[in-house]
Parts: structure tokens; sequence; C-alpha cells
């Protein structure tokens, strides 16, 4: 096995172009369509890839371009109605794509193993981890039953599981989401496949699960002479792991080389504006580069004159400006420009995980522990953590959809907490609003765009009749949508459009204080570009105050100006966004840094100046 | 598991006295049980005497306290109507009502889970396609013209089976049963489907619905990406993962098959608890009516417990460790 492992890292460093003889792997003029009311989807269109042995390829495009339809093609697990128009699969030189079922079963798992995005939902719940491998390993290999248990250990300690012949005996609820990605992997290489598909194996990990499942797969490979297809959207993931990288657009493969020479000097248009659309983690730039093929949709956008329009009408927020005299005028009047908006002092927030009636036997778990900052006025405050660290738990917290279990949060001075009026409290909330992550399940999907904006404006009876109709138009022109937007339902649009919709809901009432949690996350790089470009206009124009909340952090470092790290509920450090990157005080902060692609092998003409659109 | 138990018990408790006081609240509202029981010669001094003696004197925490108490005992007093303890009455009836629900409730699982199994993996065999029609049709038809059709057609028309009673019945050990003898069996088909045919449709749209969703599910395509066997996909994984939510389900299901039993057996005069409710309305006799509340209340209550227990024992993410 080592000497196996070491000749293929000759073949793998002779590198691109220099195909040994018969590849692993070799996928020929793959088409694979869609038959549909409205004719034929063609997802893949001629797509040819080979993949030798002990290679990792890299297959990266955004959402739509085809890439696990590939995957999904090669094992013959289309979603129906999808099915192969044309084109040849050969495995290790031998056809499979023409199988019938029970050959094409005896491949699969045994030959050409894979793993799925989510960890979470790859796991039969209702069965152990051990029940699972040792029905896999049997199918495969014939074993007994005490060979196949001795196995299933073996497997689990190869991919990095503590106490193997302990946790082998668990259900996939008790594992963390990095071991139970380690469990898929463990499953998929039962049967000691040759192939490995990886379709966005670490896009639902955090970032330094990630970095440990990618070690753990490049050594698998590395050990075992695996070929590996790497899925991602993600040119990060691309740049540590894949030797060679396809760029697909639109079901066809652009372009096609080694990793360092197709990141560093991308020789299709596409290849080079989603490169350069990466938000750059080493120095701030004015804007996001927005991918080329995308860039018409920003156009749409119409420009308002803030100063004359409804929308920035009493955004001063000063003296009486609403009119309805609250009586707290007079502690907004110190409009000094750093003075704070929002501020949170020595904030908790505990969640009872195991209910009980006596106290001692209760268990909680302290989402956010003692945390004091504050918010200036028209700043972009960024809360960067990984999951579970309570970044967005204190987002909420400043909305009001929980109330903390201690401490206190002032908004421009005044304390919010259940006690005031619910008159004042509403107030209150008008001048916040918030975007969420998932722009699939943040929309009422009965409603019709122009309500759901409307929705808010009503909410506070801010403007009725017609009236209410110009601005819910003009704020859709705002986000970029355009009026023909609003009678429309949430389901026909995509990703970006909707989160334009929440961002327009967002702003209808005109609100001072934003709170953005992940609002890109769930975007492909070149929507996000446009997204955050939407926010950052809008903030500066409107004097928007934003809480920026997020894993990311190039995004932050472009977004931001001043930043918070969280770990484990706990703020560990507070510092303006310069100064946090260049020179982290905290060690958990210098740890995130370590762990953030690096791609310096990125083509370097990311500045602002030329071509941004 | 045991204060789990014991938790759920407690409810089940406040559930009952719950019940209760809605089942004694019949005494306080729905008629006066003296002039129910006597006629127009009864002079009234006897009715004073019956009234102490029914206990009708005494504050009504009194007379409440005193009904859990006996009900609790399983006494529930004599039927104003028949003139005898209203527990022996229930309990003669008792048998009927539980073979017929029974048998129905095993035909609704047994040709309503492989069916549901079966339409939603042959998604557009016309089999399924004919399924999926006739439960429809099983869906939407009423209990009581179901049976009334099947009357018509076994009964009536070909004139293969009896329309109406129990038939022949074989008293073991205190329970009559008539599944031992040829004209009991014969009695129990025509109500037995009657009550099922609901049911079953009911069952296989559900199992059919969420085993579509589950069969959807990365884990059910992770198999299949490991090699297994389409069935030990099919049954191992995914119809487990069926299970889980249908149970809920079937399990509250049952409990009215119990329920919906009245409307059949009073089509088949079927000599059950149901017709025996029926024949109380008509002659409101409230001990009858009572005792039969508590006990379908009962009946809920212990067929919720007993589902909550078998989730317990299938979906290990409720067995923290």
């Amino acid at each position: 096995m080592e000497s196996m492992a070491s000749n293929m890292q000759n073949t793998v460093e002779q590198n691109a172009g220099a195909s040994p003889s018969t590849p692993l792997l070799d996928i020929r003029g793959l088409t694979v369509e869609f038959p549909g009311r409205r004719g034929n989807l063609v997802a893949a269109r001629d797509v040819s890839l080979a993949l030798a042995k002990g290679e990792i390829l890299g297959v990266v495009g955004e959402s739509g371009a085809g890439k696990s339809t590939i995957a999904n093609a090669v094992i013959g697990l289309l979603d129906p109605p999808g099915r192969m128009a044309s084109g040849e699969v050969y495995l290790a030189g031998r056809r499979i794509d023409a199988l019938r079922l029970p050959a094409m079963r005896a491949i699969r798992g045994r030959r050409i193993g894979m793993i799925f995005q989510d960890p979470l939902t790859s796991l039969d719940p209702l069965q152990t981890i051990e029940a699972q491998l040792l029905e896999t390993i049997t199918a495969h290999l014939g074993m007994t039953e005490s060979a196949a248990q001795r196995r299933a250990v073996e497997l689990l300690d190869a991919v990095g599981i503590p106490e193997p012949s302990a946790r082998i005996k668990q259900y996939p609820h008790q594992f963390s989401g990095g071991m139970r990605q380690r469990a898929v992997i463990a499953l998929s290489l039962c049967a000691q496949p040759e192939v490995l598909l990886a379709d966005e194996p670490t896009t639902a990990l955090d970032v330094s699960i990630q970095s440990q499942i990618l070690d753990l797969m490049r050594q698998l490979v590395r050990e075992r002479a695996l070929g590996m297809l790497i899925i991602t959207h993600d040119i990060g993931v691309i740049s540590e792991i894949a030797d060679r990288v396809a760029v697909m657009y639109c079901g066809a493969v652009v372009e096609t080389g080694a990793t360092a020479q197709v990141l560093a000097r991308p020789a299709h248009a596409y290849t080079k504006s989603l490169i350069a659309a990466i938000p750059r983690p080493d120095r701030k730039t004015a804007r996001f580069r927005l991918v080329q093929q995308h860039a018409t949709v920003e156009s749409t956008a119409r420009r308002l004159d803030v100063k004359t329009h409804w929308l920035g009408q009493r955004r001063s927020f000063d003296g009486d400006g609403d009119g309805d005299g609250d009586g707290d005028s007079g502690v907004d009047s110190s409009n000094a420009s750093n003075a704070a908006l929002v501020e949170l002092e020595n904030l908790c927030m505990r969640f009872t995980t195991v209910p009980s009636v006596f106290k001692s036997r209760r268990r909680y778990l302290d989402a956010v522990d003692d945390v004091s900052f504050s918010i200036r006025r028209g700043e972009v405050f960024g809360l960067v953590g990984e999951s579970g660290s309570g970044k967005s738990t204190i987002g909420r917290l400043i909305c009001g959809i929980h109330a903390p279990h201690a401490g206190r949060i002032r908004f421009a001075g005044v304390p919010l907490d259940a006690r005031g009026s619910r008159r004042a409290l509403n107030r209150l909330r008008r001048q916040m609003q918030m975007v969420f992550q998932d722009p699939f399940s943040s929309l009422n999907g009965r409603m019709r765009v122009r309500d759901i904006v409307a929705e808010p404006i009503r909410f506070h009876r801010m403007a009725e009749g017609a009236q209410l109709r110009a601005i819910v138009l003009d704020l859709l022109d705002y986000v970029g949508l355009g009026g023909a937007a609003a009678p429309r339902f949430p389901h026909e649009f995509s990703g970006g459009q909707r989160q334009r919709i929440s961002i327009a809901r967002a702003l209808a009432t005109r609100p001072r204080f934003l709170v953005c949690d992940e609002p890109t996350s769930a975007l492909d790089v070149s929507i996000q570009a446009q997204i955050l470009n939407l926010l950052k206009d809008l903030q500066q124009e409107l004097g928007l105050t934003m809480l920026f909340i997020s894993h990311d952090l190039p995004v932050i470092r472009q977004m931001c100006d001043r930043v918070g790290v969280m770990k484990s509920g706990r703020l560990r450090e507070v510092n303006d966004t310069e100064t946090l990157f260049t020179a982290p005080r905290h060690e958990y902060t210098r740890h995130l840094l370590d762990l953030m692609p690096k791609l310096d092998i990125l083509s370097g003409d990311g500045g602002d100046g030329d071509n941004p659109n | 598991m045991f204060f789990f138990i014991a938790r759920r018990l407690l409810q089940a408790v406040g559930v009952m006295l719950a019940v209760g006081l809605i089942a004694f609240a019949l005494f306080q509202f729905v008629g006066d049980p003296v002039n129910n029981m006597t006629g127009q010669d009864t002079s009234l001094a006897e009715r004073e005497a019956l009234k102490e003696e029914l206990g009708l004197n005494d504050s009504v925490f009194v007379q409440f306290g005193r009904f859990i108490g006996n009900a609790a005992r399983g006494n529930f007093g004599h039927s104003y109507r028949q003139r005898r303890p209203v527990d022996e009455l229930i309990w003669e009836r008792f048998s009927a009502t539980i073979e017929l629900s029974a048998v129905s409730a095993l035909l609704a699982l047994l040709i309503g889970i492989p069916m549901g199994v079966y339409t939603a993996l042959k998604r557009h065999s016309w089999l399924s396609r004919a399924f999926m029609t006739l439960s429809l049709i099983g869906v939407s038809l009423p209990t009581f013209l179901i049976g009334i059709f099947l009357i018509l057609i076994f009964g009536v028309t070909l004139n293969w089976l009896p329309t109406f009673g129990r038939g022949e019945v074989v008293d073991v050990g205190g329970w009559t049963t008539g599944l031992l003898t040829l004209s009991g069996i014969k009695s129990l088909i025509l109500p037995a489907v009657t009550l099922a045919v609901f049911q079953m449709t009911f069952i296989v749209r559900l199992v059919r619905a969420e085993m579509l969703e589950v069969l959807r599910a990365d884990y059910i395509k992770f198999a299949h990406a490991r090699g297994l066997a389409a069935r030990a996909v099919n049954f191992g994984h995914a119809l487990k993962n069926t299970l889980v939510p249908v149970i809920t389900v079937i399990g509250l299901q049952i409990g009215s098959i119990v329920a919906f039993a009245i409307i059949t057996e009073s089509v088949f005069q079927w000599p059950g608890m149901g017709l025996l409710f029926i024949h109380a309305i008509h002659e409101v006799d409230i001990p009858v009516m009572a005792a039969y509340l508590m006990l379908i209340g009962l009946l809920f209550v212990i067929i919720n417990l007993v589902v909550d227990i078998l989730y317990y024992a299938i979906d290990p993410r409720l067995r923290l460790s």
C-alpha cells in the first residue's frame, strides 16, 4: 500500500496533460437531459473528464452548473426524469454507463464510493453506525459477521473517530457534524472502492472541521491510491485539495487544467470573473467584483433620490421626527458621530437542553455568555464565529425574537425590555429590521411580493392606499428587482432575488438599524457579490447602522468596520477590521485566520480599478 | 424512561379527571333521573326516597367525588332503564365491540400499510393508480353508506353473508367470542370490512405520502450509492423511517375505530357498546352514557401512552443519553 501510494504521488506530480494510458474514470461527451413540459433541460452538455489513480480532480461551478449531475450520472443515480442523452463512462477501461441495475449495484460502493453534502441527513437516523457499516460491508465483501465487525471498527479508526469500538454502537444523532461526515466517509470506503465521488463534502461544515475533513480525504486518497472527484462551489476548497480542476458553467466544462495554473492564470473569461468575484481575504476593496455573465442583473436597479423620497424622509430619528412624541426624543438628541446606537451589557442567554422538574437535573446551554459591546451609529459591525458560537442568538436578542436571560440591551439609549409599553417598544422595533440567512424559508410562500414588502408598512401604519403602492414599487426598484416583481409569488424567484425581496421588506419601515444574519451564505459567489454590493450601497446612502453576522472571514473583512469574534457564547475579541486581520490579539482569532483558505495562488489582478462593472 | 412513563401516567390521570368531570356533568344537565325512572303514579314521598337513595341531595362536590371514586372501581351505578349495574351491561357488550374493532384494525393495517408502500415504490404503475382511485372513493364515502351497499350486495342480492347480529357466540372464561363459530365469523365479515374501509384508505394515503418523503431523503440516496440491494434500502431504511410519524396517527385512528363503531354497529345491529350507547341516548340513560364516555376516554389515553412508548422504542433520538 505504502509503495503504491508513493508511486501514485509521482503520477500526480507529473500532472495535468500527461494522462496515463487508461484513466481510472473516463467520462466522454456526457450529456444529461431532464425532459420537461417546456422542452428538455440540458443539465450537462458534452462533458469530458478523466481521472487518474491517486489524483484529486476538482469540479467547480455555481449552483445549476451541472456539477452534481455528473456525479449522479456516473453512479447511475440521476433523479427522474433525468437521463443520459449521449456520452460514455469508462471505469478502468470498461464501459459502465450502459450496465443493467444488478451490475451497476455491484459497482456502487464496491468500486465507486460517494460522499454527499450534508452529513446530518446522509445517515439513517434510526440505525446505529455499526448496523449501517456492517450492512454495507456484508453486501459487498461477503465477510463473516465478526470479520465485518473488525473491519468496521478499523474503518472508523482510519477516518479518525476516537474510541471507535465504543462509538460504533452509537446512533448518528450522537455524533457531531464533523464526526458524521467522517462516518459517511467510512461508509463510502467500506468495500475499498477505487473511485470516490465527493459532492460538496465540506459545504455544511465549519471552517475548522472543513480543513480536518479535507486533510483526511487527501490522506486517504494518497494512502489508498484512490481517484477522487470533488465537486464544490468553493474555490478555497479546490485550491486546498485538488490536483487538477475543471470549471463548469451552464452545464459545460469551460476550462480544465492543473489547479495552480487555472487559479493563477485562468484562460476562460468566466473563470477569470469567477475567481475575481471571490471576496479577498488579504485586503479590503471598495466593492465586490461581479461575475461577468451575471453582471446585467445589477443594471435594473434604479437609483432613488433618497433625500426627497419617502424612504429617505425622517431619517434623523432625532427630536420629534416621528411626530407621535413618545417622549424619548430627549434621549436621542446627542448625535455625535461615534455615539453608540446599540449597546449590549453583560448579555446572557440560556437555553434549557434537558428539562426536568428538579433543578439539579436540568441541563443548560449558555448560547450567549456575558457579552458586552456597542455598535456605533452608521457603522457596520461584524460578528464572526463558528456555528453554535452564539452569534445569531445575539442578533435575535437585539431584535426581540428571544428575551435575554440576564443583562440589558440599549437601543439609542433606551433600554429594550418587556417592561416598556408595547407602543414604545413597537416604535423602536420599527427602527430595526432583520435579513435572514435562508431566502427560501424566510418569505411566506402564500403571499405576493408586494404584500410581503407592504406588510411591515401596514403593521406600523406608516402609509396606505396609493402612496403605499407607490412606495412598494419604488422599494422593489431600489433593490434591483423592478416593479414587475410585485404581483408575483416568492417561488418564482431565485435565491439571490429572494434575498433582495427580504432586503426590500427590511427597508420598508425606514429602519436605521439592520441585522443581517448570514445574508449570503446560501448564495453563489456571483450572487453574493451582488447582494453584498447592494447592502453596502444601501448602508451608505441611507446611513444605516448594521450588525453583520457571518462565518465567512473574507466577507467580514470586505463588509465591516469593526468585528467581534465569538466562541462558545463568549466574545473573545473586538477590534477594527484591519487591526483584527493584520494583528489579531486573541489566540482563537489567530486560529480562525489560519484556517482561512489562503488563495495565494489566485490571479493577482483582483484590484479595484480594473473592470469593476 | 421511568420518569418519562411516570410523567405520562400523571398526565393520563389529569385527562381522565377532566373526562370524568364532563361525564359527571351529564347527570347535572341532561334530564332528571328521578323523572326518568319513575312513572306518573309514583308518590312524592317515593320520589324523595329514590332521590335520597341515588345521592342526589348531596352537594355537587360530594357527588363528583363519589362518582370518581366509584368510577375508579368500575362502578357506574345502575342503568335508569334496565335497572341493572352499568358495568355489567357494558361488560356484556365489551367483547363484541373489541372483537369488531380489533379485526377491523388488523384488516386496515395489514392491507393498508403494504398498499401504501407499494403505491409509493411503484408510483407510476397502473396498479398504484387503481389503488389511489379506490382509496379516494374509500376516503370520501361515509361509513354507513358503505355498510348499506355491502348489505345490499352480499346480504340481500347474493345472500352470502348475514346482515345483522353477531351469530352464535361461545363463552370463554367470561369473554363471549364469535370468532370460534362459523356463523360468528360470517357475521363479523361485513361490519368489520365496513369499519375498516375508511381507516384502510386513510392509512394507504398516509403511508404513501410519508414514504415518498422519506425516499427523497439523502440517506436513501446514500444507501443506493453504497450499492445496497433495493430491498434492503426500501424495507430496511425507508420503511422504518416512514413508520415513525405514521405510528402516532395510526394509534389515534385505532381509537377512532372504536368510536366509529357506533355507526357500524347500528347499521348492522351489532350488539356492542356503540349500540348500547345509541339506545342510552334515546332513553336518556345517563349512567350508561357517562360510563361509555369514560371508557372511550380511557381507551384513548391508553393508546396514546402505548404510542409514546413505541415512539421511544423506535426512535433513538428520543432516548436522551
